[in-house]
């Protein structure tokens, strides 16, 4: 036992010995064998290069690019790569003052030192091109190649929306993203972030001490490729887009225009708007915040999805829908028009009179048969006990016509609308109120809120006699034969199919002996209607709705200018200059056109 | 302080060892300046934050701490060493409720802008208290469940560890392992916990099956060549029986208890998982920089992958570091020839002792050094997971200076009396 424990003496100090040779031979190897260590000895040093993948374009319907990728380039730090370098011409190449650049570099540490940050953004080629030549006196800056978004029509920047660099929260929120990339921060570019963005690559590369390039790390099998991000295309029709915008100038409102059949946007125009280049580049924070502080013109507001309105006479229709629907009138029902609507004192009046039918009053816009009907829908004490019952079983119709809710689709900043409750009015009148209290929702005034986008959708489902397809802006994702098919569901409006054909019949009327008469494009079928939306803030809204061909539609449009009057007078040649644009490529009113053209409301 | 080296060892303090202490500190002082020196700061070469000049104070601190205990009587180390363990036991769960949290372990006492961490030193004390605990009554060979208890010295401060997430210096503790085998523990212990370290590694590396396969072949060998000895069945069937929980135990430890961080480094080493960017990056940076040394290394204060920081932690624990580039395979070569040579000096001086209590303590220290040195050196060339513990005498850092100062004086002033 003795003799085996005086053994272990030499067992102990023999593995001590064999385990630090085994390290020894270790370091043997590592220092003077292997050579990928022996290549790495110039001093190198490991980078990650971020490789950014490009953008996907965005095409319209027929193909045409509405937003491609310029390339840029960005100067990055690297904090803990920096030698002592002549910081007086580093200054005059970059066009920077010396606070600027103490300051940069200061953020850059603060960052991070081992990860590279941006020194200066967005270079032009020239600027990069002579700053690349004397880069090797300057250790720790390296360029990198970035694209810019870039908009060859100056047209449809709200719905396009911009990119602008990731905020700190989101990139705590979303490990993918890191400081200086960009992310969609509006419109399409933020809806389809996820396909337009692509996945972003790595490249390891060994640098020097000189800031060179030495060649790829393990011969790039640590790389991974950048994938570039889906293109897509847009139900948009950039023809019509940009004449909407023409003739939208000096005017503030907006254009929607759908394609009953698909739900598909082919317009939609706010105006006044701005130039989606603008947001691109080094001056995008400076731009919008100018943009942002115009509150004259307020251009970064998009009114077509933003904007809440009283739908004026347009809201007709859908009351007339409802009553035919609950059974309230028939086609053949007439009311008395003496030129006015009696609530005890108070008259709404009408500027047409006599025995009026559906597709008379849709015709002249009578604002008494719109009134009675309503007041008919809502005090129906056959069906409905109460008043509330009464008017939330309307309600409930309007909501299936799209009115008060959000589509939720590929849009962005959707406002609902507003119809009021039950509850509402009770509150409002203390619990004392009746048809008549609420009468002139009947003829779209008062209370309810209604945006463009909702209006030109109710055109849609008058124009597919029931039901409508949300409306969507994408079309398309990847390539053209990948069909974005999540908004292809057909909502019912719970409205018969029947009902619609006194309605489109008074429409048609509308422009061919009615309200727009003098709006009307010989040899094209149109269904149309006015609107005069009252603005307790100023001169009247100008609203016009319509659809053609009345028979095949192929294109709903809403027209909304504010402060432009009457119906007639503005919108209604508006909308069916567009109708007219989509439908034969040219106008065959050069005057009116002028006309609209010369109009300014601000 | 006049030593004649012609004098019998026992009569006087052994300049070697005080030689090759110091030869280590003044390579570590050179590693920790040359990584940590900016000859472009505005502060000049006497800037107290920087690790090189904090170094220099701690290295002052220990030469007078070293003087102080060659001076002082030596018997008191026998006398005091279950106080002194206690003590240090005792500061140790106080810091797990006031101490500071430095790179996730809650170990460290915060005194102005030093910190101190208290388990270094608990790593003497433990020394010492093992000893006298071996030394007291009968001689060890005599004395029944000696091991177990002398095992409760350890596991007391490796539970602390782990409670303050310190994973690195517990397993320090275990260490001691290697003077309780040179004392007289059972070979077969040591045999069935290498066997089982085995299973562990292979369990982590491939998966429970190859395992599972390897222990049942072990077993149907070991039963078929003892098949006539009843009594060795039964023991090793037993044994399989453990090893089965074992590794399940493995898988379950290695999927709920071990931290993410801790769970990387084994996948890293296991070559599990490619990162480049996290772990394996800094074991690759590591790589890069001890094999660009070549056979004489960059020069001191020429390694650029350690001075520009792309090694991390690279004056502590990743030290070695900017020793192989700097001084390439030579440096490598030194230190390696003085840690040899003091563990080697420190065995041999233990087995002349006449007081077991000096033997003890000297292969306790010399356990403890020789397990630092081989996982910080492992892990900075990838073949030790990375397990935070410092170099001796070369990382920065006070306790570890002070304590392994204190440790190594301690021995020689025993030694010499």
């Amino acid at each position: 036992m003795y003799n085996n424990l005086q053994n272990r003496k030499y067992i102990v100090v023999g593995a001590m010995a064999i385990i630090m040779f085994i390290l020894l031979c270790r370091l043997f190897y590592l220092q003077l064998i292997e050579s990928s260590y022996k290549d790495a000895a110039d001093n190198n040093a490991l980078r990650y290069i971020t490789e950014h993948p490009d953008r996907g374009l965005i095409f319209d319907r027929k193909d045409s690019l509405m937003v491609y990728n310029e390339a840029a380039y960005d100067l990055m730090v690297v904090p803990n790569e920096l030698r002592e370098f002549d910081t007086i011409d580093l200054c005059k190449t970059l066009e920077i003052d010396k606070e600027t650049l103490i300051k940069r570099l200061e953020k850059a540490k603060n960052y991070s030192p081992m990860i590279p940050s941006i020194f200066e953004q967005q270079m032009s080629k020239e600027a990069c091109g002579s700053l690349q030549e004397k880069l090797f006196k300057f250790p720790g800056f390296f360029v990198q190649n970035r694209t810019l978004r870039s908009y060859p029509a100056p047209i449809a920047a709200h719905i396009l929306g911009y990119i602008g660099e990731v905020n700190s929260n989101t990139i705590e929120e979303e490990p993918y993203y890191q400081m200086g990339d960009y992310i969609g921060i509006s419109g399409i570019e933020k809806a389809y972030e996820e396909e337009l963005r692509g996945v972003k690559g790595r490249r390891i590369v060994l640098v020097d001490v000189h800031n060179r390039e030495k060649g790829s790390y393990k011969n790039g099998k640590e790389d991974v490729k950048a994938q570039p991000g889906k293109d897509l295309w847009c139900t948009l029709d950039m023809d019509l887009q940009k004449y909407g915008e023409k003739l939208m100038e000096g005017k503030r409102g907006s254009i929607v225009a759908i394609e009953p059949s698909t739900g598909e946007i082919l317009c939609i125009v706010s105006s006044p708007s701005y130039d989606p280049n603008l947001l691109v580049g080094k001056d995008r924070s400076k731009n919008y915040v100018k943009l942002l502080r115009d509150s004259v013109k307020v251009p970064l507001f998009n009114r077509a999805l933003m904007a809440s309105y009283p739908p004026g006479s347009t809201f007709k229709l859908a009351n007339g829908l409802i009553a035919l629907q609950e059974g309230i009138i028939n086609t053949s029902t007439s009311y008395y028009c003496g030129g006015g609507y009696n609530i005890g004192n108070h008259t709404i009046g009408c500027h047409h009179g006599g025995a009026t039918n559906i597709v008379a009053a849709v015709q002249h816009s009578c604002n008494t048969f719109f009134c009675k009907a309503f007041y008919n829908i809502v005090s129906n004490k056959k069906k409905y006990k109460t008043i509330q019952e009464g008017y939330t079983a309307w309600r409930n119709y309007i909501n299936g016509l799209g009115f008060g809710q959000k589509f939720n689709t590929d849009l962005p900043y959707e406002l609902a609308g507003s119809i009021p409750t039950a509850d509402y009015f009770d509150r409002k009148y203390s619990g004392h109120w009746n048809g008549n209290s609420i009468v002139s929702m009947g003829i779209g005034q008062g209370e309810a809120g209604t945006t463009p986008l909702q209006m030109a959708n109710l055109l849609c489902i008058i124009a597919n006699h029931g039901y409508y397809i949300k409306p969507h802006i994408v079309k398309a994702i990847g390539s053209k034969d990948n069909p974005n098919d999540q908004f292809s569901e057909r909502i019912n409006s719970g409205i018969d199919a029947k009902h619609f054909i006194p309605i489109i019949k008074g429409m048609e009327l509308v422009m061919t002996q009615g309200t727009a008469r003098l709006s009307n494009v010989p040899g094209l079928k149109i269904a149309g209607k006015t609107g005069t939306a009252q603005n307790p803030h100023g001169r009247d809204h100008s609203v016009f709705a319509c659809f053609a061909p009345s028979d095949k539609p192929q294109i709903a449009v809403f027209v909304l200018v504010e402060n432009g009057g009457w119906g007639g007078v503005v919108a209604a040649p508006i909308a069916t200059l567009m109708l007219e644009h989509y439908l034969k490529g040219e106008t065959s009113r050069p005057d009116v056109e002028k006309n609209i053209l010369t109009m300014k409301f601000y | 302080m006049y030593t004649d080296p012609r004098q019998r060892i026992s009569r006087g303090f052994d300049v070697r060892l005080i030689a090759v202490y110091l030869a280590l500190i003044i390579i570590g002082w050179l590693a920790v300046f040359s990584s940590s020196y900016d000859p472009h700061a505005a502060t000049g070469f006497f800037d107290f934050s920087k690790p090189y000049c904090k170094q220099l104070i701690w290295m002052g601190a220990s030469i007078l701490l070293a003087v102080v205990l060659l001076l002082i009587e030596s018997r008191i180390y026998q006398y005091f060493a279950y106080h002194i363990y206690v003590v240090c036991i005792l500061i140790m769960v106080a810091v797990l409720f006031v101490g500071t949290e430095i790179s996730g372990a809650k170990a460290w006492i915060k005194i102005g802008s030093f910190s101190i961490q208290p388990t270094e030193f608990a790593k003497c004390a433990t020394a010492l208290a093992l000893a006298k605990f071996l030394n007291e009554g009968k001689t060890v060979s005599e004395r029944k469940n000696i091991w177990f208890l002398a095992s409760i010295f350890l596991i007391v401060p490796i539970a602390i560890t782990i409670l303050q997430h310190d994973a690195g210096s517990a397993l320090v503790f275990l260490s001691f392992i290697i003077l309780f085998y040179r004392e007289g523990l059972n070979q077969d212990f040591i045999i069935v916990a290498l066997f089982a370290a085995l299973l562990a590694v292979v369990t982590l590396m491939f998966n429970e099956v190859y395992s599972l396969a390897l222990l049942l072949t072990t077993y149907l060998a070991l039963w078929f060549f003892n098949r006539r000895n009843k009594k060795r069945i039964i023991r090793y069937s037993i044994l399989l029986g453990v090893g089965i929980a074992l590794i399940f135990a493995v898988n379950l430890a290695y999927e709920h208890i071990l931290e993410p961080h801790q769970k990387q480094r084994i996948e890293s080493l296991f070559g599990r998982t490619s990162d480049p960017s996290g772990i394996d990056f800094n074991i690759t940076q590591s790589k890069i920089a001890i094999g660009s040394g070549r056979l004489f290394g960059k020069g001191i204060g020429n390694g650029t992958q350690t001075k520009y920081n792309f090694v991390p932690e690279q004056s502590t624990d990743f030290v070695f570091c900017g020793i192989g580039e700097e001084m390439g395979f030579m440096g490598s070569l030194i230190i390696f020839g003085l840690f040899g040579y003091l563990i080697f000096r420190i065995i041999t001086l233990s087995e002349k002792q006449r007081n077991p209590f000096v033997k003890y303590y000297g292969y306790g220290i010399a356990s403890v050094i020789f397990f630092h040195f081989v996982v910080n050196i492992g892990m900075t060339i990838g073949l030790v997971p990375v397990i935070g513990i410092p170099l001796p005498f070369i990382s920065y850092g006070g306790s570890s200076l002070l304590s392994f100062t204190t440790m190594l004086f301690i021995f020689i002033k025993l030694n010499e009396s």
